[in-house]
């Protein structure tokens, strides 16, 4: 109940339902307290324009519009909610009958919702109003009936959605009829996206009656509803415009109070919260130090979350030329972040900042490089299924940056693209080339997007994962080309990976990250036998052989890695540490670099020399 | 080689299948569409004859009228003479007048048809590049204010229904102002109102599915790849997100068309618009009922056939769509 509660807690929530206990209780207490003023007639004073005394005009027997208007409220809204309430009746009855009466009946009513819903409610409720007779009722009915298709597929929906359900299931095989089912474990579940729909379409029915009585088949005299007053004021909108527009605005005011309501409540409901407010760009420093022969030097790289808490922490790396670094740690280190980071490719509202962030000597902070990032490093993404755009052909998805920054002619490019995809061993590139990348299979189009970073001449590929959404085989077949490609062209890699096997077969260097900081910074063969930092050992501990099953997650390490929002004071790592003490919870240990190039993050790390026996 | 000549033609056969299904499933509803303006000169209350003719009529009158009408027939009769009727383009004479209903339909049709494609292509005019904009400066949670107004605007004036906007619109630029005119057909300028009073509501609803779904697809991993690819923004956002958004616009935008058809007939109505719209409202007040139903007919198809269009459209535009589907 607090959800719904909290519908009144946001501004437009809080308005919509004031707007909407105004208008109910005009509903109620206006033909009581007006209904005399509204049907006195007045010789003397026959269509006359705004005036203090008739503040919205007369009528043709010179009856106060203002107060007719207010009157209208009543049978306006009565009809509306009748109109929905059979909308709801009528939809959810055919909605759930498909889950009532077994598959062969129930595929005729799906075919029959189907059908009728492709028909604008408006045509519906026209066509049923002819049938029912011109009329309130005939348009209280032609309304409710033209409403309920769609109410019936939102149901049949819903449905679907519940009843795949594992305690609806249960109930089921424990042999509880259908419609019992249905009633104590479907329905309950489905209830608020129904009521919220349900206010909406009220909102909606609210003007579709407004528009039939309009047009004279609603209400009809000496009834009254708004409809009806705005179609008997149109004609005389030169003379007495504020008999049109008066009951013109009642119809906009009480639809917008159900709908924004109804919107509201959708929102509670719907658990979605927006991203938080964005932090003003701070100032980008420029470092002139000189430059070095590194292809990536990366010192203090900060990303901040619009929380203001930090993903990653102060990473410091350096990449020579020809070097493959890997990058390590369980989903939420901020590995990826990190290699998004370096890439520039990390967009509002999160906020990379760096004391220096170079790659082949350029200050990527100091201005875009659009150029230099664009031929010279290359990207490989995790899901090669997303990764391409699915609308564009292969070719012309791997030509467009070669054109853009290398000026390549449409031939040139294109003998270029067949010549790559033929480097990442693609068969038959001529022809693959043309094709779209569904025709591709997951392993090929993470051939094809090696192949297109491959397009130009690249110092440093960032590989993020680039194996962990493909087949064992083919993981293996890519990790075998990336090797190559290093081999033959001297390009430095950067792989990220939660897989310490993958990163120790393919790298020289490895970087342990935790917690948005890199914990230890090890030769890759160290790895297996000489790790020091607590959480490395864990993390190698964690893979049974160094050989065998790469699938297997790391959650063996007991407890959780600390959000962002939540990092402690002292060592990250410290509550699923065996090594901690009161030093490791109180202060943070820096990442200090020994003699032989390691670098570390621990109050007590393990002596180099000891192997893993004891964890 | 010979691998390179079965792509295009697996493609083709997709299109066939493609073109195949939503051809059965348009002749299934237009068979729908067909029965039931038959059935609704039946289901009607009362006798529809006696209704057009008066109380005052007398009984040969309204029996000769009957038979001539073929109402005296058997059901499955009537029926199939309906159908070969309708395929043949012959829907009848009028009760109210004796002028054949098929003339009434080519005269007015085309003014219809007229507004609505006019409307239509003036809201995805003015909801593509203010969707565009929106999105590109609003995206990741930037410029909350703007988001907050043109939410704002876009959902109240997606609220007030197409009738009620040509009632301000008249009032406005017509009564007040006295640049337009306000009622009836007479030249370019009596066109401006009613296409716009059909064309606002539709164009805010659009503005913002194309917002929100350009948000998304700019979240999409294949954007992220143009972006590593360090294209210029504009060609980022011209040809890697809009193609998609489109997609994913006309599959949401899709029933707004036929929304927009129907729409047609209130705010034909408000303006006195010589079209199928005011001539099916005065017909039914008149219980000319072989109009009404040849009128509804003429609707309904036209609402297939928007749906048809989109859903080619929709095919045209993502190569996907076309294989997905089956
Ligand atoms: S600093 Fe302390 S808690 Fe952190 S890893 Fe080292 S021993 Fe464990």
């Amino acid at each position: 109940m607090s959800r719904w509660r909290s519908v009144l807690r946001t501004p437009v929530g809080a308005c919509a339902a004031l707007l909407l206990v105004g208008v109910l209780a005009l509903a109620v207490l206006a033909p009581i307290l007006w209904s005399a003023q509204a049907d006195r007639v007045d010789t003397d004073a026959i269509r006359q324009g705004m005036s203090a005394e008739h503040w919205a005009g007369t009528d043709d027997l010179g009856r106060d519009l203002f107060f007719r208007v207010l009157v209208a409220t009543r049978l306006s809204v009565e009809l509306a909610l009748l109109a929905t309430l059979i909308a709801v009746v009528v939809g959810l009855t055919l909605g759930a009958l498909p889950a009532l009466v077994g598959s062969r009946l129930g595929r005729y009513v799906v075919a029959f919702v189907n059908i009728t819903v492709a028909f604008p409610g408006l045509l519906l409720a026209l066509f049923l109003a002819v049938i029912f007779g011109v009329g309130a009722r005939g348009a209280v009915l032609a309304i409710g009936l033209a409403g309920a298709p769609a109410f019936a597929r939102l149901t049949q929906t819903l449905v679907a959605g519940v009843i795949e359900r594992d305690y609806v299931a249960a109930a089921r095989a424990a042999g509880i009829g259908r419609f019992r089912v249905l009633l104590r474990h479907v329905l309950p579940n489905i209830a608020e996206p129904l009521i919220v729909n349900a206010t909406i379409s009220a909102g909606g029915a609210l003007l579709a009656f407004a528009g039939l009585s309009f047009l004279g088949l609603g209400v009809q005299a000496p009834q009254y509803d708004w409809g009806r007053l705005l179609g008997d004021g149109l004609a005389g909108i030169y003379v007495t415009p504020a008999a049109a527009l008066a009951p013109g605005i009642a119809v906009v005011i009480a639809g917008l109070a159900f709908n924004l309501f109804g919107e509201a409540l959708a929102k509670a409901v719907g658990l979605t919260t927006p991203l938080g407010r964005a932090l003003p760009r701070l100032p980008r420093r420029t470092d002139s130090s000189a430059p070095s022969d590194a292809v990536l030097e990366v010192r203090e790289l900060t990303v901040t979350l619009p929380s203001g808490a930090r993903a990653v922490r102060g990473v410091s790396l350096q990449i020579a030329p020809g070097e493959a670094v890997g990058v390590v740690g369980e989903s939420g280190s901020g590995k990826s972040l990190t290699a998004l980071a370096i890439a520039q490719l990390v967009e509002e509202p999160l906020q990379v900042r760096a004391e220096r962030l170079h790659f082949q000597g350029a200050d990527l902070q100091a201005q875009a490089h659009r150029k230099l990032l664009g031929t010279s490093l290359a990207m490989v993404f995790q899901d090669p299924m997303t990764a391409f755009n699915p609308t564009q052909r292969i070719a012309s998805q791997l030509a467009e940056g070669a054109r853009e920054h290398g000026g390549l002619s449409r031939q040139a490019a294109r003998a270029r693209v067949i010549d790559r995809l033929r480097a990442v061993r693609i068969h038959d590139p001529e022809r693959r080339a043309r094709q779209y990348p569904h025709e591709f299979s997951g392993g090929m189009r993470q051939r094809a997007m090696i192949g297109m970073g491959l397009m130009g001449t690249p110092a440093l590929i960032i590989a993020d994962e680039p194996t962990t959404a493909l087949d064992v085989t083919v993981q293996q077949q890519i990790l075998q080309l990336l090797a190559e490609i290093r081999a033959a062209d001297h390009v430095a890699l950067l792989l990220i990976s939660h897989d310490v096997t993958v990163v120790s077969a393919v790298c020289d260097r490895v970087l342990v990250m935790y917690a948005g900081r890199v914990v230890e910074d090890l030769p890759a063969a160290e790895l297996a036998r000489g790790a020091r930092h607590p959480y490395t050992r864990a993390l190698v501990a964690a893979v049974p052989t160094m050989e065998s099953d790469r699938q297997l997650p790391l959650t063996v390490i007991p407890g959780r890695m600390p959000d962002p929002d939540d990092v402690s004071a002292g060592c990250s790592f410290a509550p699923r540490c065996a090594l901690a003490d009161a030093h490791c919870a109180a202060e943070q240990p820096e990442l200090i670099a020994s003699a032989d190039g390691r670098r570390i993050a621990c109050w007590h790390p393990a002596p180099a020399s000891l192997a893993l026996q004891e964890s | 080689m010979a691998t390179a000549v079965t792509a295009p033609r697996v493609l083709e056969n997709a299109w066939v299948r493609f073109a195949a299904r939503r051809l059965g499933r348009l002749v299934v509803s237009v068979w729908v569409v067909i029965t039931a303006a038959f059935l609704m000169i039946h289901l009607v209350p009362g006798d529809p004859v006696r209704a057009v003719l008066g109380p005052t009529a007398t009984a040969e009158v309204v029996a000769a009228k009957r038979a001539a009408l073929g109402l005296d027939d058997p059901m499955w009769s009537q029926y199939l003479h309906y159908l070969q009727g309708v395929l043949t383009g012959d829907f009848g004479t009028g009760l109210a007048s004796s002028l054949p209903v098929s003339q009434v339909i080519s005269q007015r049709l085309p003014t219809t048809a007229m507004l609505a494609v006019l409307a239509f292509l003036v809201a995805v005019a003015i909801a593509i590049p203010v969707g565009v904009f929106m999105g590109v400066l609003t995206r990741g949670g930037r410029a909350r204010r703007a988001e907050l107004s043109f939410t704002a605007t876009s959902v109240v004036l997606a609220a007030v229904p197409e009738f009620l906007l040509a009632v301000g619109l008249v009032y406005v630029f017509g009564v007040s102002l006295g640049w337009l005119p306000v009622a009836g057909r007479s030249g370019a300028s009596s066109y401006v109102l009613p296409v716009l009073a059909l064309a606002i509501g539709p164009a805010a609803v659009l503005s913002r599915i194309v917002r929100v779904q350009l948000q998304s697809v700019l979240q999409a991993d294949y954007v992220r790849t143009a972006r590593a690819k360090r294209l210029r923004a504009v060609t980022v956002y011209l040809k890697h997100a809009l193609p998609n958004t489109l997609t994913a616009t006309l599959t949401l935008g899709g029933l707004l068309l036929s929304v927009l058809v129907a729409g047609t007939v209130l705010v034909e109505n408000v303006f006195a618009w010589p079209g199928l719209g005011t001539t099916m409202i005065s017909s039914i007040l008149a219980r000319d009922y072989p109009v009404v139903q040849a009128i509804v007919l003429v609707y309904g198809v036209g609402v297939l056939l928007v749906n048809l269009a989109v859903d080619i459209a929709l095919a045209l535009l993502d190569p996907r769509s076309t294989i997905r589907e089956s």
